[in-house]
């Protein structure tokens, strides 16, 4: 369970949002909408312990959790605009290296079976470099796959992916959820997840 | 649930610091092979401003063994500080220093993987070159022992204080001139310690004292500099 309580949030002068209070359960989706700038981006890095709050308060299972502390860590996946991958590293070494940076590192045979499973088998061993950016966005989606996290954050998840790419995310989010796990995704794209799964959030 | 139980504290936090720094010292390895020619280039670079002395200024001996030490120790100064972009910049620029960032290792223990890499690639290979090096400025065979001896020391201080400046430093336009500013002067008690050996060596003078403040900073310095490094990745992330 994710709680934010009373959060705020400001970028150089400009006040992004206030009074921000919401709860997101295990086995629920949060989708954080608004406008460009309205601090979707901001939220998240918040919720995932890289930004600090101006005010207020983000508790994790009850217990309030500060930036970068051990507790968030542990329990955070973060997908954000940027895609953590290193252009002179095959696809199959991004996803093998930034699933051992989170601390459960997979064997090689997973770690094909999800490069599998985001259609990237064949291009497995090509260099970042040469993938299309959809291409890119899936080796994402290979490394949440193999997350043990229970929180997912994720923003604009669909960005770049094709129908059958969001479609993989919507089964990937599907299944986090029906483990127990929960998400929070900024998103302008609808996920295509179960109605009564979805919470929404609009910034605007 | 997926989810493996949280490891304490304990258990979790002297393992996780070898891993993280294991996980971070192999795949900056990794990386610097693959894109080794820049490697090169910064060694060419040393290369090419020891060079330089002896031919703008003179042939003769005694003058030329006279300034080598310091020479030497400012090129090496020079070829570790073009470097020091490289140890975060990138990283910050795909994401990945997110991601290290929010890793159950041990920030700092990931920082000193990347210090550790970042000495192997840069510090390294000026320190194994530093004997041809002292060849053309006609130092001795003992002179040349006390210098790579003093490089071995004073390099990977160069390179711990240098990803302090290089971490502050992220995010900031013309981040390359600035750590220069930042770092330089802190490099100087190294480039004293360090040059000043040499000097006592040829003086007749035990170098006792000065390869032993070099040591003492070099412990000092791995001690706190991945801490400090740490804090400002972490700030630079907010």
């Amino acid at each position: 369970m994710l709680e934010a309580h009373d959060l705020a949030a400001r970028r150089g002068t400009a006040r992004l949002f206030a009074g921000l209070g919401f709860r997101v359960d295990a086995g629920s989706v949060l989708v954080v909408t608004g406008a460009n700038g309205r601090g979707k981006t901001t939220l998240l890095r918040m919720l995932a312990g890289l930004s600090m709050p101006e005010s207020g308060e983000i508790r994790l299972d009850g217990a309030a959790v500060e930036p970068f502390s051990p507790a968030l860590r542990n329990a955070v996946a973060f997908a954000g605009h940027a895609l953590a991958l290193k252009d002179e590293f095959s696809a199959r070494e991004n996803l093998a290296s930034l699933v051992e940076l989170s601390g459960a590192p997979a064997a090689d045979a997973e770690i094909d079976a999800a490069l599998e499973r985001v259609a990237l088998g064949s291009r497995r061993s090509l260099p970042a470099r040469v993938l299309s950016q959809g291409q890119r966005r899936r080796i994402g989606l290979a490394r949440l796959a193999l997350s043990r996290r229970r929180v997912w954050i994720l923003d604009e998840p669909v960005t770049a992916l094709d129908a059958a790419g969001a479609a993989l995310l919507a089964h990937l989010v599907a299944h986090h959820l029906d483990g127990g796990g929960l998400a929070v995704a900024a998103t302008h794209a609808p996920l295509g997840l179960p109605p009564d799964r979805v919470r929404a959030l609009s910034l605007d | 649930m997926t989810t493996p139980a949280p490891r304490s504290d304990d258990d979790g936090e002297t393992g996780g610091a070898l891993a993280g720094l294991a996980w971070a010292l192999r795949r900056d390895l990794k990386l610097a092979f693959r894109t080794r020619s820049e490697l090169a280039v910064q060694l060419l670079f040393y290369a090419i401003v020891v060079t330089l002395f002896p031919l703008a200024t003179t042939p003769e001996r005694t003058l030329l063994s006279t300034m080598g030490p310091g020479v030497l120790w400012v090129a090496a100064l020079l070829a570790s500080l073009l470097s020091l972009p490289r140890i975060f910049a990138l990283d910050q620029a795909d994401g990945t220093l997110e991601q290290m960032a929010l890793s159950p290792w041990p920030l700092p223990a990931i920082v000193s993987g990347k210090i550790l890499a970042h000495w192997l690639t840069t510090g390294l290979p000026v320190v194994v070159l530093a004997p041809l090096a002292a060849l053309q400025y006609g130092l001795d065979g003992i002179a040349i022992g006390v210098l790579v001896a003093g490089l071995a020391l004073g390099t990977p201080i160069l390179s711990l204080l240098g990803a302090i400046g290089a971490a502050l430093t992220l995010g900031v336009r013309g981040a390359g001139g600035l750590v220069a500013l930042l770092v330089l002067p802190l490099y100087v008690p190294v480039l004293i310690f360090g040059a000043g050996a040499v000097d006592a060596v040829r003086a007749g003078i035990a170098v006792d004292a000065n390869l032993s403040l070099l040591g003492a900073g070099l412990i000092v310095a791995a001690l706190g500099s991945p801490f400090a490094a740490a804090a400002a990745v972490r700030i630079a992330l907010d």
